[in-house]
């Protein structure tokens, strides 16, 4: 080996190690302790604005689903009050449960539809329904008869997979951050359909309680702070418009039910711009429970989110069979 | 049309069969509709029909049952054609014999020059399928299918379910997630197109994990991989179906006529030979090995060699190399064998609390006479709930399909691992007969649910009970009607001594079914603070702790 040689494998090695010791330090200023990524905004806050016109609350009684679901946006000030020309138009009804719409443990079909139509009357550009199922969502879309309604109003039901969801900082005082569906962050409008069921832990599962159906995560840790959990979460998701479906209710045995015989046909409908005075007038109508007793209520007054004072809401009752 | 061409339809055969039983594989699975509200929900195509057309699980069916279960009786017009044409099943149509194919094909080291030919010569040890062959069956007569976990379809399904398509939906999850995690939107439409094109046509809904991944998977992996070593290892040593397809094919009319004459021993027919059969003139024809290929057709030059039907001529032909004394050997290792799997405890002493079988599981006895372990079920389940036993089940019960709650529970409604089971080991019921009187349309409220074990608390992990925490998680989630897991009301102190009025569950277990919704949906996440054991499980006469309703059903 001569020297021209042993040079230049000398200075290969030089820059060889040169190299290795800047990638290294590139490497070594790069170390960070993971941290899981979230986005955070700040709470929607879209509800529709009081006016005087019309009341806080339109009771509907004794009709077809879809004559109750018209008579009550009608009375409210129509859906062109909620929905403006090419808006997407989120409906979040209650779809949890692996039952038949007679079971009435999730919302109910023709309810869904009649929405979506007026929603699209309203000259949405999309209407998307859809819901975090606790049972299997394929099987609860298609047995509630949910997914069958809305597609055949041309609405875009969407079954939440992982990529759906997209962690997000709810700023709520015990709901951090959680993966929430990426439309709910989306859309233009929200609008809430509910029905009104029983459930053991805060008696009553109306409105507010179905924003659980936005989030992913272990939500199952949200039943030791109930109460708090729910007004986190409708403080987050202000909707423009809540409708309650009670054509049927699970009186007991909710939220699941499964027997017939905790079913009631009331053939009602509420909807409202308020949604504590929503869930205050159901768990009052449905299950003589005072507003006053149910603390979600009472928190979310605190808030702001509404009134649950019936004293203090203005209410339209409506009955279609006189 | 020449003989030569017959190659030619053969791989067709082979890539359309392939392509269908994957086809069918990928259709075993609920996808919901959203254009039908049908209440009964069933999958539309026959997806078990490989099964159903394997004479070896009819024959086995036969063995252990006395009888032939639902679309078994389709396996008979295979068996009536392989007596007619030998082994065509196992070059043509096994989804088995033509991955073992396209393995052996693929280029190896170790089988090149005259190295290869020396190795396709047919081998003395490719009777151990015969052996394997009498095992299993003596081993069925005494009433226990074990050995159909070796079924070529069976041992595909099970690979693929358990372990191929997991295996590939982290593959394509991990390069979904890389294209969405830059932020440069062509990239992440591509993510979605993947996750969406995979989900859509051949994963479904979720993705399924299964428990013994690792062990099935490697299995399968060395199968394929000893092709490398021995072309179609498996098809010539091992497997049982064609073991049995073999000894069917005693008195085919269809045969391999030799022309010694013209043959120049250039072997080439040896090259390519998929069964080990000796096609070349001047060696006796293997029938019983031989799969109708047709390569050593195609391949030879000079003519020498041609399928016709009742060869006679030069041909000299060997059926089955086994001499009565090794045949009673391998019954004597079943008879043997029967005994040292059924006299493990937990089969009866010690039932497993784990074993918990999906609704329509027959009682553990006619269980075993049937389930060929092929993971249909598993498949299926659209909760991810079944999975296949190690040690649940006792040896016997190996990848039996057992339920894991804490993973999937069983969905109330569905009754699709009975519809999929092609042997009966979970006879098909309808909705109304798993629900019973849950069910709304069922009238009669004294009809019983099937019930595959019970739910019990453990009050140490429990929020309520032990923490002084709200939480009913299990009871809110109970599809039981009305339900099995009620609630009392306590005053109970917490760590500031402060009182806290919190609901403790408890189980009633003459409502509960053991579906394991409470346990999946427990907030206790890595062990739930409620849990599901087999007892009670309305199968089982012996595996039952209520006096009252539960014993008269």
């Amino acid at each position: 080996m001569n020297r021209r040689q042993v040079l230049e494998r000398l200075s290969k090695l030089v820059a060889l190690s040169g190299a290795s010791l800047g990638l290294g330090a590139f490497f070594k200023a790069r170390s960070r302790r993971p941290e899981a990524r979230y986005v955070s905004l700040t709470p929607r806050r879209q509800e529709t604005p009081e006016d005087p016109r019309y009341p806080d609350l339109a009771v509907v009684k004794n009709g077809a689903p879809e004559e109750l679901v018209h008579r009550a946006v009608a009375a409210l000030g129509g859906m062109a009050r909620f929905v403006s020309r090419g808006d997407v138009v989120l409906i979040k009804p209650n779809v949890a449960w692996d039952r038949i719409p007679e079971q009435a443990a999730n919302t109910n079909p023709d309810v869904v539809a009649a929405v979506c139509r007026l929603c699209f009357e309203a000259g949405a550009k999309n209407v998307i329904v859809t819901d975090v199922s606790c049972n299997d969502a394929r099987r609860c879309f298609q047995r509630s008869g949910i997914a069958e309604a809305a597609t055949r109003e041309g609405a875009t039901v969407l079954l939440p997979e992982r990529r759906h969801f997209v962690r997000t900082d709810l700023h709520g005082e015990f709901i951090g951050i959680w993966p929430v569906l990426r439309p709910v962050l989306e859309v233009d409008k929200i609008i809430n359909l509910p029905i009104a069921k029983h459930h053991s832990l805060t008696s009553v599962t109306l409105g507010m309680k179905n924003w659980y159906g936005i989030i992913g995560g272990e939500r199952h840790t949200l039943h030791q702070r109930i109460h708090e959990s729910i007004v986190d979460l409708a403080d987050f998701v202000r909707p423009n418009l809540t409708i309650l479906d009670a054509y049927r209710i699970l009186k007991r045995g909710g939220p699941t039910g499964g027997s017939l015989r905790y079913v009631e046909e009331r053939q009602i409908l509420v909807a409202g711009t308020d949604p504590v005075a929503v869930d205050a007038w159901a768990a009052w109508t449905f299950w003589s429970i005072a507003p006053e007793k149910l603390r979600f209520l009472t928190l979310g007054k605190v808030r702001g989110l509404g009134e649950f004072d019936l004293q203090r809401v203005r209410i339209a009752q409506f009955d279609l069979a006189s | 049309m020449t003989q030569k061409s017959l190659r030619i339809w053969r791989r067709g055969s082979q890539i359309l069969f392939f392509a269908l039983f994957l086809f069918l594989l990928i259709q075993t699975q609920y996808r919901g509709s959203l254009k039908s509200a049908e209440q009964e929900i069933r999958l539309s195509y026959p997806v078990q029909i490989f099964l159903e057309f394997d004479p070896f699980v009819a024959i086995t069916n036969i063995l252990a049952t006395g009888a032939l279960y639902r679309n078994l009786f389709l396996a008979i017009f295979l068996i009536i054609l392989t007596l007619f044409l030998g082994r065509f099943f196992c070059g043509w149509i096994c989804p088995l014999g033509t991955l073992n194919h396209f393995f052996s094909w693929l280029h190896s080291e170790t089988k090149i020059g005259i190295r290869r030919i020396h190795l396709q010569r047919y081998k003395k040890w490719q009777v151990t399928k015969y052996f394997l062959l009498i095992i299993a069956l003596v081993l069925a007569i005494f009433g226990s299918v074990w050995f159909l976990a070796l079924d070529p379809i069976s041992l595909t399904v099970r690979s693929f379910t358990v372990a191929v398509f997991p295996g590939l939906e982290v593959i394509v999850d991990t390069f979904q997630s890389f294209f969405y995690s830059i932020n440069f939107y062509p990239l992440q439409l591509m993510g979605e197109i993947l996750s969406y094109g995979f989900g859509k046509f051949i994963f479904g809904f979720r993705p399924l994990f299964f428990r013994q991944s690792v062990l099935i998977g490697i299995l399968f992996g060395v199968i394929l991989l000893a092709n490398f070593r021995v072309t179609r290892f498996w098809c010539r040593a091992l497997c049982p179906l064609g073991a049995l397809l073999g000894f069917l094919s005693r008195w085919s009319i269809l045969g391999l006529e030799k022309q010694p004459s013209r043959c120049t021993d250039c072997n080439l027919c040896l090259f390519d030979c998929q069964g080990g059969d000796d096609p070349i003139p001047g060696a006796k024809w293997r029938k019983a090995e031989c799969h109708l290929c047709f390569n050593c057709v195609a391949s030879c030059e000079e003519g020498a060699l041609k399928f016709t039907w009742f060869p006679g001529g030069a041909t000299t032909i060997e059926t089955v190399d086994l001499k009565r004394r090794k045949l009673l050997r391998g019954a004597l290792a079943g008879a043997v064998l029967f005994p040292v799997l059924r006299s493990s405890v937990s089969y009866e002493a010690e039932v497993s609390p784990w074993r918990i079988r999906p609704p329509g599981a027959l009682d553990e006895e006619n269980f075993l006479e049937r389930c060929i372990r092929c993971g249909e079920c598993m498949k299926v389940c659209p909760n991810n709930a079944l999975h296949p036993a190690l040690t649940e089940a006792g040896l016997e019960g190996l990848w039996t399909p057992v339920l894991v709650p804490k993973i999937g529970y069983c969905e109330p409604s569905c009754v699709l691992c009975g519809q999929v089971c092609p042997t009966g080991a979970i006879w098909e019921i309808s909705q109304d007969e798993k629900l019973g009187y849950l069910s709304p349309r069922v009238k009669d409220k004294t009809r019983q649910p099937v019930r595959i074990g019970t739910a019990f608390v453990d009050r140490g992990r429990c929020l309520p009970w032990a923490m002084a925490r709200e939480c009913i998680v299990c009871e809110e989630w109970c599809p039981i009607s009305p339900k099995a897991i009620y609630l009392e009301e306590a005053v109970v102190l917490n760590s500031e001594g402060k009182p806290v009025r919190v609901r403790r569950p408890y189980v009633d277990p003459e409502r509960c079914t053991g579906c394991g919704a409470c346990e999946y949906a427990c907030p206790v996440k890595d062990r739930s603070a409620i849990y599901v054991t087999s007892v009670g499980e309305s199968r089982s006469r012996k595996n039952q702790f209520i006096l009252e309703k539960r014993r008269r059903e």
